[in-house]
């Protein structure tokens, strides 16, 4: 993953989304004041992008200590925003790092319905075969009708074993067993898939507890990872998410799907402010492939139209 | 879903009621409370800003502010402007064509296409008595078309069988073929996810339209969705001519803006909601009924609907003459316990009770939630049969039996104990309140210890 495609794919996917954005504020600030009027609109586009009444609301506060009443250009407004974007997203801007003396390194992943869950652990597994480390995936949604078969496919294209039960069987037994497993084949990395549920669903987040009691019956310092993957067409129930998941499995850190559709995923700056969990990747596309790592600078400048 | 947005809105009413007379900066401060409730819902922006544009000029109407109780009327104002953006009238499926009835499901990535297909499969064959086909055009995703087919297997309902490496547009054309030399009443489509954006995939979608025409053209989206709804439901409707909108995973609690910004912007109405992962959790949409309980005015409708469903007639008569004569004891407790999960939990219920939005932000400062209710389940069921009859036995060493056997520790069935003696009490002042009085006084009325008994 070389830095032209990470970011020329960041791009293809991000601006036609903030094309959107983008123009909005050129249309505001074509050679303008920066007076009340201008500060409301701007406010308001960083609202489309789902940043949140607060987020939005102290970002052009910031703007307006700084440049209120003086003529202001497009670029530098956008400039100025990015700027402060990157800030507050560059600390939270971390890689999973792999630790291969755990074999396995357990890497939970866990979400709502349809978030993406499987698919990030098919492009992970890709990435990890790549930097040459034996991966396995475990089948853990034995919920959803041809879960296990899908991550089974993603198991044959990136040519990783995949530890399955039978449908509808026990999630945590399979969990327990796929670390026994991995354990006895010395693997580097066991990815665990898990059914998708809702954070306000109490019966199912028990369900996600158990599977992370019993991993550490095998091994005090497992999951190792747990990682809440994330939809960027979320609004501000994200919060609600974050929240929940975390209280439950204690999430170590996010991953930011669908980032090539048109919405923003913009909740992840409120995100960054209220948790400050790091955000390992996101995902571009449907493809093994799609998967890169969150860079604060440029995912803010392409965030803002910039570039 | 919508539970902030209740929230937010009574308190603006709250103060708008206490007021006298109002003057036009009233109307507006009340009304940046509305717009700040609204966008903190994921209403999308656009729609908010013509939302209030229109409240703001019925207020401002010379009736409102003149009248004598100015406060009231700018919240019917409001009121009125919420169920219209909302739609009237629920509208069901339209499946008034020469059969095969074609309906196409499209959607983002996810957002519940093919869980909804056989919802709907379902729902058409077993209510309706519905012939029913369903086809998976989605060559896409890993084990899509498996999925269908898994799904099709427990709803009983027909798929049509696969071939790999034909087309979507293929599929479909033969989808429609084989329902017609079938004898289907209904074909289904599930299409694969798209973004909005994707010029190739749209390109494809609109295609398969042209191949079969469907008669319905049902957007799927997510209740959670954010700002981009607006995007979105503009993309697809332009592309695919949607005829309605099933929005899933009502199950959360999502803000629900996204359901109030893609009717406003597509106009179409929503058809169809997913209540849940199972294959029998789809519900019709009443924007009517949505919209009361929006503002806080409960959804008694549904609830009696619930509770006809739910409720078995004879126990709850038995029921109520055990209560009668003060012979409440801790197995009708359980019972009841199991009732409340099966009719949607503690907060399914909450939602649909007049006035009760308040009650359940003091339930959830107090930690009342649904996991307490399948601990009480449990730690009832860990006593003996003499035990729930007659909970004056249970002393110490039982209760520490008790906590053992349910996981629990003994605090946690004291409080039991302490909820069971509460929840008495009220029992005998619903007794003598009579049905009368307990609607009039809805469930405040009798929940003086609110804060320490989930009833
Ligand atoms: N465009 C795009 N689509 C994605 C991305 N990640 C996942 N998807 C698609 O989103 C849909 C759902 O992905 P899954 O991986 O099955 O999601 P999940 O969280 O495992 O779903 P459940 O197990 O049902 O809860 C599939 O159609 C994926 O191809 C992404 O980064 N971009
Ligand atoms: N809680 C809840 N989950 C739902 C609902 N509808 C669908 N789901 C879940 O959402 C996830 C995705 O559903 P799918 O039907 O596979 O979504 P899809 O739109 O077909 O996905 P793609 O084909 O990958 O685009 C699954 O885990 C479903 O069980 C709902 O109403 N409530
Ligand atoms: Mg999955
Ligand atoms: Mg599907």
């Amino acid at each position: 993953m070389n830095a032209t495609s990470w970011l020329g794919r960041l791009k293809a996917g991000l601006t036609k989304t903030s094309s959107q954005i983008g123009g909005g504020i050129a249309d505001i600030f074509r050679k303008r004041r920066l007076d009340d009027a201008a500060i409301q609109e701007l406010e308001d586009l960083l609202i489309t992008s789902d940043l949140g009444l607060d987020a939005a609301a102290r970002l052009v506060g910031n703007l307006k200590k700084t440049r209120f009443g003086k003529e202001v250009s497009d670029q530098e407004v956008r400039a100025a925003l990015a700027t402060d974007i990157a800030d507050i997203l560059s600390p939270i801007a971390i890689p999973l790092e792999i630790d291969v003396a755990r074999k396995p390194h357990v890497v939970l992943v866990v979400g709502v319905n349809g978030s993406g869950k499987t698919t990030t652990i098919g492009k992970f597994a890709r990435l990890y075969k790549a930097q040459g480390l034996d991966v396995m995936l475990a089948a853990g949604d034995t919920f959803r009708a041809a879960a296990v078969e899908q991550l089974k496919i993603w198991g044959e294209r990136t040519g990783c074993p995949v530890i399955s039960g039978k449908a509808e069987g026990d999630a945590a037994g399979l969990a327990y067993e796929a670390l026994q497993q991995a354990t006895s084949r010395g693997a580097d990395v066991l990815l665990i898939d898990t059914a998708g549920r809702l954070h306000n669903k109490a019966d199912l987040m028990a369900g996600l507890e158990k599977i992370n009691r019993v991993l550490k019956k095998l091994d005090e310092s497992a999951p190792h990872d747990c990682l809440l993957v994330l939809d960027a067409t979320i609004g501000q129930n994200a919060h609600n998410q974050v929240e929940a998941f975390r209280d439950i499995v204690s999430v170590s850190g996010l991953v930011l799907t669908k980032v090539d559709g048109s919405s923003k995923g913009g909740v992840l700056v409120a995100l960054s402010e209220r948790f400050g969990l790091p955000v390992h990747a996101i995902g571009v596309g449907e493809g093994a492939e799609d998967l890169q790592p969150f860079e604060a600078g440029a995912y803010a400048r392409s965030l803002m139209g910039l570039d | 879903m919508f539970d902030s947005l209740t929230g937010r809105l009574s308190d603006v009413f709250d103060r708008l009621r206490k007021r006298g007379a109002l003057s036009e900066a009233d109307v507006d401060a009340a009304l940046r409370d509305v717009r700040v409730a609204l966008l903190e819902a994921d209403v999308a922006l656009s729609v908010v800003r013509d939302f209030i544009a229109k409240a703001k000029a019925d207020a401002m109407g010379e009736n409102v502010l003149r009248s004598v109780t100015p406060g009231q009327m700018v919240i019917k104002v409001v009121n009125d402007a919420l169920i219209e953006m909302l739609g009237g009238e629920a509208e069901e499926l339209n499946m008034m064509a020469v059969p095969p009835v074609g309906i196409m499901l499209v959607g983002l990535q996810g957002s519940g296409k093919t869980t909804t297909a056989a919802k709907i499969g379902l729902r058409l064959q077993t209510r309706d008595r519905k012939k029913v086909m369903m086809a998976s055009l989605d060559t896409q995703r890993p084990a899509a078309q498996e999925q269908l087919k898994i799904l099709g297997e427990q709803a009983e309902v027909a798929t049509l069988p696969v071939i790999p490496g034909q087309g979507p547009v293929d599929i479909a054309k033969r989808a429609l073929e084989a329902a017609r030399l079938g004898g289907y009443d209904v074909v289904l489509y599930d299409t694969a996810g798209r973004l909005s954006i994707d010029e190739a995939l749209m390109g494809e979608m609109s295609q398969i339209r042209t191949a079969v025409d469907p008669h319905e053209t049902l957007l799927v989206a997510d209740a959670m969705t954010g700002q981009d709804a607006v995007n979105v439901a503009e993309r697809f409707h332009e592309t695919a001519g949607l005829t309605g909108i099933v929005l899933t995973r009502v199950d959360g609690d999502g803000r629900g803006g996204a359901a109030l910004s893609m009717r406003a912007v597509t106009g179409c109405p929503i058809k169809l909601i997913g209540v849940g992962e199972k294959l029998d959790e789809l519900e019709e949409f009443h924007p009517e009924r949505i919209a009361n309980r929006i503002l806080g005015m409960g959804d008694v409708v549904s609830l009696v609907e619930k509770a006809a469903e739910t409720i078995d007639q004879e126990e709850a008569e038995a029921l109520a003459k055990k209560i009668q004569k003060g012979q409440f004891d801790l197995e009708d407790m359980s019972k009841q316990l199991q009732q409340m999960r099966k009719m949607g939990g503690l907060s399914g219920l909450m939602d649909m009770l007049p006035g009760a939005g308040k009650m359940k932000d003091q339930m959830a400062k107090a930690n009342i939630d649904e996991r307490m209710i399948g601990q009480q389940e449990a730690i009832i069921s860990s006593m003996t049969k003499k035990e729930r009859s007659r909970p004056k036995l249970i002393h110490a060493s039982r209760k520490r039996r008790i906590a053992a056997g349910s996981g629990t520790t003994v605090q946690d069935v004291n409080k039991l104990l302490k909820q069971f003696q509460t929840m008495s009490k009220v029992m005998k002042r619903m007794s003598k309140m009579g049905k009368k009085g307990m609607m009039r006084q809805g469930l405040q009325g009798l929940m003086p210890g609110m804060s320490n008994s989930p009833f």
